[in-house]
């Protein structure tokens, strides 16, 4: 027993290995939520008329709202006029505008030092990553070589402007406003995040990729993508995410919005490894956001794959509406919680299309003191015939004070369909254990074998280069956790 | 809110006095609180997550006569009225039940008297305790109803409770069961619900277990209107098991939502659920199962299952089977389903001369059988599989051999 709570501690102590800071001039706005601030930041990215209105009406809407409580989260209470709302850290040597090709090199090191490349490597030209810090895009690379296949690719507050016919379409319209309290905030503040087109016929030919980073104190970052896969189109898209380690809780509030046309295909992974908090509990990221893809074509599909290692609380439900014939979408995820911190996450699979099919795998590890929820929905409507849903939720249990939770929500309006859910919660078998034991593995590395096993179900879907960092995040936070 | 709640807290205003009489001390001594809960909370809404697949203001708001008889209890053994109860009932009576619940609350409030069933330490009943609900009148009528069994120190027992309704006109029951199951006792429960569609049935269960007891408990739904079943067991003593079965026949515009909650509060404690629902025409089923584990209750087995077979396209089936857990040395699992009957089978039985209707029925009654065959009563496992039969044919609307329905 002693040996295990050494191995607790090792792993508690271990730093949070992204926890720096940049020291860059950043143009924050004053701390506080009104209309006259959402027109400033309407007015600092130079919005069009139709866009401002969007927010107004969303801010409007959502200073009715209350916060939700139904989650298994114990909250802390968030003052939204003590955030700032705008944070730019290219403002400073560039004066207006923060796509110049020159760089502060500041920015360029913690890129650098996060391991995303902001020059176009040839090395690494498997990948086009566009980088968000705080409020701002630093920087979207490959464009010009997507451009030759028609992609648009690009943060969104470009996409205003160059493409505004399509953000007007698109925009809201897999989550609107009135969605959820965290949505309307959203709506009504969102500052940069990444746009995606991939137009009919055309396979991405690399992996598309937003590397978000809150840097400033004091600010919260309100994330927005949206990403359209037209007809018979394919992308796979990857998001990553780290924080400096702040006494204070930061918010995260985001919005992903993917539209999947006929015979289209997207693929969406995250790995999210926001700081967690220290080992007290004290700080961490609070991570509430809305991810939705509505499968709207015949035949398309959507897999949402996430690795969600940090955040000290997790509130996230990536969702599906599968309202095209024959559209299939998967939900793959692994949420490791270690010691204060909180996950309440899973997905939604509404089936309205005819022969629709869903599965839902999902893996929680909770370590420490932490609690670990998985909570999701799958709802066959009248009109979704021999709609077929499989969803498995295992919890492994690392530690007597976490806790692992599983809520899941069942609506069938069909007698054609199939759905099926199986849990199961356990601690880490002692036969397992012993068996690795007797072979000369010893227990620390047993357990990691053993998690890493565990998981990798959903890791195997997650893109080669996501693969290897998800893997080592497990190791991070988990390696001898328990004996 | 108030609007809804308003005729119960009226009408007790005007019988107040008349209850109190009718009633003993013992159930008299809670009916402020309960009148303060109720009129405070008022009827949980649809947002309550307990009460999420039913409108208990719906249910509660047509004008009902509200019956207020005291129970006649002749030469029943085990059985009494609360007032001439062989134990001290004070440190029993509304403890368990959940306080905070309006539906609870308005049962306290307005029972006038209730059912004890005693088995003192050391007994084991012979013969199985059948308490027949029969629901007679010739206007609309709410019955309240309130039961307390106590089972001391390795008393075993079955008990048996049936509800019937024998006039069409509406019923509304709402009935609230407390059982303290000592140490080392076991007990077998059984609740048959055999009503008619304008019945309307409320049940709150809540179950408390001692040291190494096993309670079972049956719900058995084979025709009714609405029902909403409650059950709440909680295992305080190292040890205990308990297993919870159910099974639902629904059809025409029925509504069944069963919510149960186990709570493992201390450690080697074992749990098993498992609830069927047959759904068919435009009925409607709920199922929401919660498996708690407290913090230090290690070593916990606990298993949970529901599946569920529509067979129309108009059938709703809603099921809910959660695990809370804050031990981490247990095994706890929960499966869940909602599907149609198999094409192959269906296939196999026609090729081989059976009708489709009768292919269908059969594997409708193998489903549910699964259900009734965990019954260790022989005597009314052999009625319920008549009754399932009958059910599933549709020809079950008299209750067979009752004197009353001649």
């Amino acid at each position: 027993m002693k040996e295990k709570n050494g191995f607790v501690r090792e792993v508690a102590e271990k730093k949070y290995q992204y926890g720096f800071t940049t020291d860059v001039h950043t143009e924050v706005i004053e701390k506080g939520l009104s209309e006259d601030v959402v027109r400033l930041i309407s007015q600092k990215k130079g919005e069009p008329d139709w866009l401002l209105e969007f927010r107004l009406k969303a801010f409007r809407y959502w200073q009715t709202m209350e916060p939700p409580t139904w989650g298994h989260l114990k909250m802390p209470d968030i003052d939204y006029q003590d955030i700032s709302y705008y944070a730019n850290p290219t403002a400073g040597k560039l004066g207006k505008s923060g796509t110049s090709d020159e760089i502060d090199p500041e920015l360029m090191k913690t890129f650098d030092k996060l391991g995303i490349p902001l020059e176009e490597r040839l090395a690494l030209s498997g990948t086009a990553v566009d980088a968000v810090m705080d409020s701002v895009s630093v920087k979207t690379t490959f464009r010009e070589k997507l451009k030759e296949k028609g992609i648009i690719f690009c943060s969104i507050s470009e996409a205003v402007k160059e493409h505004p016919e399509l953000v007007r379409e698109y925009l809201g319209s897999v989550v609107p406003y009135r969605d959820n309290f965290f949505a309307a905030l959203n709506s009504a503040v969102f500052s940069d995040g990444s746009f995606v087109y991939i137009p009919k016929g055309v396979r991405c030919p690399m992996e598309l990729s937003t590397y978000f980073r809150i840097n400033a104190r004091g600010t919260g970052q309100f994330e927005r993508t949206l990403i359209v896969c037209d007809d018979d189109a394919y992308v796979s898209y990857l998001e990553g995410c780290t924080a400096p380690m702040r006494d204070e809780n930061q918010l995260h509030a985001a919005i992903v919005e993917i539209v999947v046309k006929e015979n289209a295909e997207v693929k969406y992974s995250t790995v999210q490894n926001w700081y967690p908090g220290d080992s007290e509990g004290k700080g961490g990221v609070l991570n509430l956001v809305t991810k939705r893809g509505h499968l709207r074509g015949r035949n398309s599909r959507l897999s949402w794959t996430q690795v969600e290692t940090g955040s000290a609380i997790t509130w996230k439900y990536p969702s599906c509406v599968l309202s095209g014939d024959g559209s299939q979408a998967e939900f793959y995820s692994v949420a490791v919680t270690n010691n204060y911190q909180q996950a309440d996450t899973g997905t939604k699979m509404i089936h309205i299309g005819k022969n629709t099919k869903s599965t839902i795998i999902s893996k929680g590890i909770s370590a420490g003191k932490s609690q670990n929820a998985y909570r999701g929905l799958v709802k066959v409507a009248k009109t979704a015939d021999n709609a077929r849903n499989y969803s498995s939720c295992d919890s492994l249990l690392l530690g007597s004070k976490c806790g692992a939770h599983t809520f899941p929500y069942m609506d069938v309006h069909n007698d054609t369909a199939v759905v099926e859910h199986e849990a199961t919660t356990s601690k880490i078998s002692e036969d397992q254990l012993f068996y690795c034991n007797q072979r000369g593995i010893n227990t620390e590395e047993a357990v990691s074998l053993i998690v890493n096993g565990y998981a990798k179900e959903v890791i195997n879907k997650l893109p080669m280069e996501f693969a290897v960092e998800a893997q080592k995040l497990l190791g991070v936070s988990l390696e001898g956790s328990v004996g | 809110m108030a609007e809804d709640t308003r005729q119960y807290t009226e009408f007790y205003a005007q019988v107040e006095k008349s209850v109190r009489e009718r009633s003993c001390e013992v159930m008299n001594a809670p009916r402020n609180e309960a009148l303060q809960t109720f009129s405070a909370l008022g009827f949980p809404t649809r947002k309550v997550e307990r009460y999420k697949y039913t409108d208990v203001a719906e249910d509660f708001a047509p004008d009902y006569g509200i019956a207020l008889t005291p129970l006649e209890v002749k030469d029943l053994p085990y059985c009494y009225r609360i007032s001439e109860s062989p134990v001290d009932v004070t440190s029993y009576y509304n403890s368990l039940a959940d306080r905070q619940d309006a539906v609870v609350a308005l049962n306290t409030l307005l029972s006038v008297d209730a059912l004890v069933i005693y088995v003192p330490r050391n007994t084991k009943v012979e013969h199985p305790i059948q308490i027949s609900n029969i629901l007679k009148g010739e206007h609309d009528t709410m019955v309240n109803r309130r039961i307390l069994v106590i089972m001391e120190e390795c008393a075993e027992a079955d008990i048996v409770i049936t509800d019937k309704a024998v006039d069409q006109t509406h019923f509304l029951t709402n009935q609230v069961v407390e059982v303290f199951a000592g140490d080392g006792s076991h007990l077998n429960m059984y609740e048959v619900e055999e009503t008619h569609l304008l019945c309307t049935r409320y049940s709150s269960v809540f179950v408390r277990q001692g040291r190494d007891s096993q309670v079972r408990h049956t719900s058995l739904t084979l025709f009714n209107g609405r029902t909403r079943n409650r059950l709440d067991v909680s295992l305080q003593g190292q040890g205990s098991e308990v297993i919870l079965n159910g099974c639902v026949i629904a059809d025409k515009t029925q509504h069944v939502d069963n919510n149960t909650l186990i709570d493992h509060q201390v450690p080697h404690c074992q749990s098993n659920e498992l609830y069927k629902y047959v759904l068919d025409d435009s009925s409607v089923g709920a199922f929401a199962g919660r498996i708690l584990v407290r913090e230090g209750a290690q070593k916990t087995v606990s298993n949970e299952t529901n599946a569920n077979l529509c067979a129309t396209s108009s059938a709703r089936m809603y099921t809910q089977p959660m695990l809370e857990i804050y031990a981490d040395d247990v095994k706890c699992s929960h499966g869940s389903t909602v599907g149609q009957m198999n094409d192959d089978a269906l296939f196999y039985m026609r090729q081989r001369g059976i009708s489709e209707q009768e292919a269908r029925l059969l594997l409708k009654s193998a489903f549910i059988i699964e259900v009734i065959e965990t019954i260790p009563l022989e005597a009314l496992r052999d009625r319920l599989h008549m009754l399932v039969d009958k059910r599933l044919r549709g020809e079950l609307s008299k209750c067979e051999g009752c004197k009353l329905c001649k």
